[in-house]
C-alpha cells in the first residue's frame, strides 16, 4: 500500500465577518502520497495559502479551523498538543514562502538561522550543526557556502535567500514540503534555477511537496497531480496531464486559455469575464456561475456534486455532470 | 519607414552613490547606459528585462521624473530632454504613464471622478466641472466600468478595476504615448487578459502608441510590434516581436525565453539557461556585461564590449552576431536612426 504523507478531509477555515463567519476555505479534501507533488492552484484570494496555513495550524487569529481529519505522516494534527505540533512543523512538514526577505531574520546571519532550525529538532553540537549547514548550502547550489554561512540576508540576492529558505526547510529531512508561491517574487531566470533545484531535490530525497501557486506553467514543471481552487472550494482535481491537457471545469479551461504567449499579435486573448465575487456575494450553488459562459438554470442555487472520470480526475460542475450522464 | 513618434538616442541615466560626511560621490549606479530605441506611431515597443535592469528608469527619464545625464528623446521633432520646464508640461500631457500598483498610484481619499478629472482640470480640458464629469462617465464606460463608480473610492475596487481607473485617468488628457510600466504584472491571469485586450482595443481606436515596460516576455508577444531586451542598463537585443521569439539573437534573450514555463503537458522541459545572479549595476562586469552568466562566453567577451550588430531587422549586442565582412549596425545610435 502506498504511504500517505498528508490526508485532509473536509477542511473549512472560517473568519468572523459582519454577517457571521465566512469560510475562506470550505470543505476541502485531498491527499498526498509519499514522493508525490500536488499543486494547489488558484488566483489571489481563493484560499490556497490559507489551506496551507491550516494544515500546520498557523492560521492567524481570529480564524478557526474545522475538519473531519488532518493527518501529517499519520499524526492527527487537530488533536496534537502545542509542543508536539511544534515538532510536526519543521520535522514532518516544512514550509517555504513567497517572500524570502520577510521570512529571514535580518539581524542574524543566514547560517545561524539554519543552525537554529537544525538544533530545534536534533541534538547536535554547534560545530556539527555548522558543518551540516554548509553541506546544505552546497546542496542547494549556494556558491562558496562557507563564506555565505556568515552573510546577513541583505547581503544575499532574492534567489540566494530562497535557497537559504530551502536549505532550512530541508535541514530536518521533512516528509512533506509545503511551498507557497516559492518563485513568485523572483526573476524568470532565477525562477528557472529554483524550479530546477526543487525538482532535483525532490527526486533525490523523495520528499512530497504541496505546491501552492497561481502559475499553471510552474504546475506543469513540478506537479504530479493538480487541485484547482476557486472562491474557497476545490473545483477540479486530477493528474497533471489531465488538468493541463483535458481540463473539464469551465474555470480551469478559462484559466488555461487566458494565459498569454500562445496567441499572436492582433488576436484577442480569451478572458474570463467579470471578477471573483466577494464572499458576501457567493451564490449558494456553484460560485463560478456569474462568470461562466456555460451556466445553466440550477447552477447558482445547488452546489455541484463530484463527477468522477478515469485516473482520479474529479470535477465539480453541473454542466459537466449533465454531459457525463448523457 | 515613417518617422517614429518617439526616438530615443544614447540615453544615459546614472545615479550617484554618495558616502561619508561630505557626501562625496564615490561611484555611480549605471541604471541606464547608452540606450536607444524608437516607438512607432500607433505601435508598441516592449522594453523587457529583469529587476534592476533599468527599464523603469528609462520611462521615468523620458518624462523627466529623473534627470538623465546624456542623450536625446525626440518626440514629434522636439527633444524631450532639452525642453525648458514650461514646455515639458504640455509634453507630459501627451505622454501618460500607467504603473504596476494601482493602489499606490490612486489617492485613497480622492473619489474616482476626481482622480480621473484631475488631469483634465490641470490641463484645462473641458469647459466646466459638469462637462468634465460627463467626460469621466464616458471614459469609465469605455474602460468597462459602471459610470456610477465615479462616486466611489479606490479601496472599493478590485486590482483589475483600479487598473481600469488608472487607464481612464491616463486617457482623460488625450495622450499620444502611454508608458505602461508593469501595468498588468500584479494582476491574476484571467484579469490580466481583460486588461491586455482593453489596451489593445484602445490602441486601435485612438491610434495610441505604447512603450510597454515589463519583465514578462509572454505578455509581450501578444501586444508588441517590436521588442527591446534590456540587461544591466543596456539594450542587448532589439527586433520585430515574432522574429525575437522565433530566433533570438542574444544568449540572454534565449535564456529569458527558455525560462518561461510551458503549459503544454507534453512539453515539460524547463532548463535554466542563465547561470548565477545579476551583477551590481554600480560595478558592471568588464567586456560584455552578460558574460558572467552566459552559456556561450569566450575569452574576448571578458575583455571587450560588443557593439550592437545588425541582425535581420534589428540587432544584438553579442560577438556571435558579428558578421565576417564587418557590416555591423555600428553604434546603437545608427541602429535606431534606421
Amino acid at each position: 500500500m502506498t504511504e500517505r504523507v498528508l490526508r485532509v478531509e473536509a477542511l473549512s477555515t472560517r473568519f468572523p465577518g459582519s454577517d457571521g463567519p465566512v469560510a475562506v476555505v470550505e470543505d476541502v479534501s485531498f491527499e498526498i502520497e509519499r514522493g508525490e507533488v500536488l499543486a494547489l492552484v488558484g488566483e489571489s484570494g481563493c484560499g490556497k495559502s490559507m489551506t496551507a496555513f491550516s494544515l500546520l495550524r498557523l492560521v492567524p487569529r481570529p480564524g478557526r479551523i474545522a475538519a473531519r481529519r488532518i493527518e501529517i505522516c499519520g499524526r492527527d494534527v487537530l488533536s496534537l498538543p502545542v509542543p508536539e505540533m511544534r515538532q510536526v512543523r519543521g520535522r514532518d512538514a516544512a514550509m517555504i514562502f513567497q517572500e524570502p526577505m520577510t521570512s529571514l531574520n535580518p539581524v542574524q546571519t543566514a547560517g545561524a538561522q539554519v543552525v537554529e532550525a537544525i538544533r530545534l529538532h536534533e541534538r547536535l553540537d554547534a560545530g556539527a550543526a555548522r558543518r551540516r549547514t554548509v553541506e546544505l548550502f552546497d546542496r542547494v547550489g549556494i556558491p562558496d557556502p562557507t563564506a555565505r554561512f556568515d552573510a546577513y540576508p541583505h547581503q544575499l540576492s532574492g534567489g540566494m535567500k530562497q535557497r537559504v529558505m530551502i536549505a532550512m526547510a530541508l535541514s530536518s529531512h521533512p516528509k512533506l514540503l509545503i511551498a507557497d508561491e516559492p518563485t513568485t517574487a523572483l526573476d524568470v531566470t532565477i525562477q528557472a534555477q529554483i524550479l530546477d533545484l526543487l525538482r532535483e531535490l525532490q527526486r533525490e530525497s523523495g520528499t512530497s511537496i504541496l505546491l501552492i501557486t497561481h502559475d499553471l506553467g510552474i504546475v506543469n514543471e513540478l506537479a504530479d497531480r493538480v487541485a484547482v481552487m476557486y472562491a474557497a472550494r476545490l473545483v477540479e482535481e486530477g493528474r497533471r496531464e489531465a488538468i493541463l491537457g483535458d481540463a473539464r471545469h469551465p474555470y480551469t479551461q478559462g484559466l488555461l486559455r487566458s494565459i498569454p504567449g500562445r496567441g499572436r499579435r492582433g488576436e484577442p486573448l480569451a478572458e474570463i469575464p467579470g471578477v471573483v465575487p466577494a464572499p458576501e456575494e457567493w451564490p449558494p450553488g456553484c460560485r463560478f456561475t456569474g462568470r461562466c459562459g456555460r451556466a445553466l438554470d440550477g447552477c447558482a442555487t445547488t452546489r455541484p456534486e463530484e463527477t468522477r472520470f478515469a485516473d482520479g480526475h474529479v470535477v465539480r460542475c453541473h454542466v459537466v455532470a449533465r454531459e457525463a450522464v448523457r | 519607414m515613417s518617422e517614429p513618434l518617439l526616438r530615443v538616442e544614447g540615453l544615459r541615466t546614472w545615479f550617484p552613490i554618495r558616502r561619508g560626511l561630505l557626501q562625496r560621490t564615490v561611484g555611480h549606479v549605471r541604471a541606464v547606459d547608452d540606450v536607444s530605441f524608437q516607438v512607432p506611431v500607433g505601435g508598441t515597443l516592449a522594453l523587457v528585462g529583469e529587476s534592476g535592469c533599468g527599464k523603469t528608469t528609462v520611462g521615468l527619464s523620458l518624462l523627466r521624473l529623473v534627470r538623465p545625464q546624456a542623450g536625446h528623446a525626440w518626440f514629434d521633432g522636439e527633444d524631450l530632454l532639452a525642453l525648458p520646464p514650461e514646455a515639458i508640461r504640455e509634453r507630459r500631457r501627451q505622454i501618460q504613464i500607467v504603473f504596476q500598483d494601482p493602489m499606490a498610484s490612486l489617492d485613497p481619499r480622492l473619489r474616482i471622478r476626481d482622480a480621473v478629472a484631475e488631469g483634465m482640470h490641470a490641463f484645462g480640458i473641458g469647459e466646466n466641472d459638469s462637462e468634465r464629469t460627463e467626460r469621466v462617465a464616458a471614459l469609465l464606460s469605455r474602460v468597462q466600468l459602471d459610470p456610477d463608480a465615479m462616486w466611489r473610492y479606490p479601496h472599493e475596487f478590485s486590482g483589475g478595476q483600479r487598473q481600469r481607473v488608472c487607464i481612464a485617468r491616463a486617457l482623460a488628457v488625450e495622450p499620444r504615448l502611454v508608458v505602461c510600466d508593469e501595468s498588468v504584472s500584479a494582476l491574476d491571469v484571467s484579469i490580466q487578459a481583460q486588461i491586455l485586450n482593453l489596451l489593445s482595443e484602445l490602441q486601435e481606436e485612438r491610434g495610441l502608441s505604447y512603450l510597454f515596460i515589463t519583465h514578462d516576455l509572454s505578455v509581450v508577444r501578444y501586444l508588441a510590434d517590436r521588442v527591446a531586451v534590456m540587461y544591466l542598463g543596456q539594450i542587448v537585443e532589439e527586433g520585430e516581436t515574432e522574429r525575437v521569439f522565433a530566433q533570438p539573437a542574444h544568449p540572454y534573450t534565449e535564456g529569458l525565453l527558455a525560462a518561461i514555463p510551458s503549459i503544454d503537458p507534453a512539453a515539460r522541459r524547463l532548463r535554466p539557461r542563465v547561470r548565477g545572479d545579476v551583477p551590481s549595476p554600480s560595478d558592471p562586469p568588464a567586456g560584455c556585461r552578460f558574460h558572467t552568466r552566459c552559456g556561450e562566453v569566450f575569452e574576448r567577451c571578458t575583455r571587450e564590449a560588443p557593439r550592437f550588430y545588425a541582425v535581420h531587422d534589428g540587432g544584438a549586442r553579442c560577438f556571435l552576431r558579428e558578421t565576417p565582412d564587418g557590416a555591423t549596425a555600428g553604434s546603437v545610435e545608427d541602429g535606431a536612426a534606421r
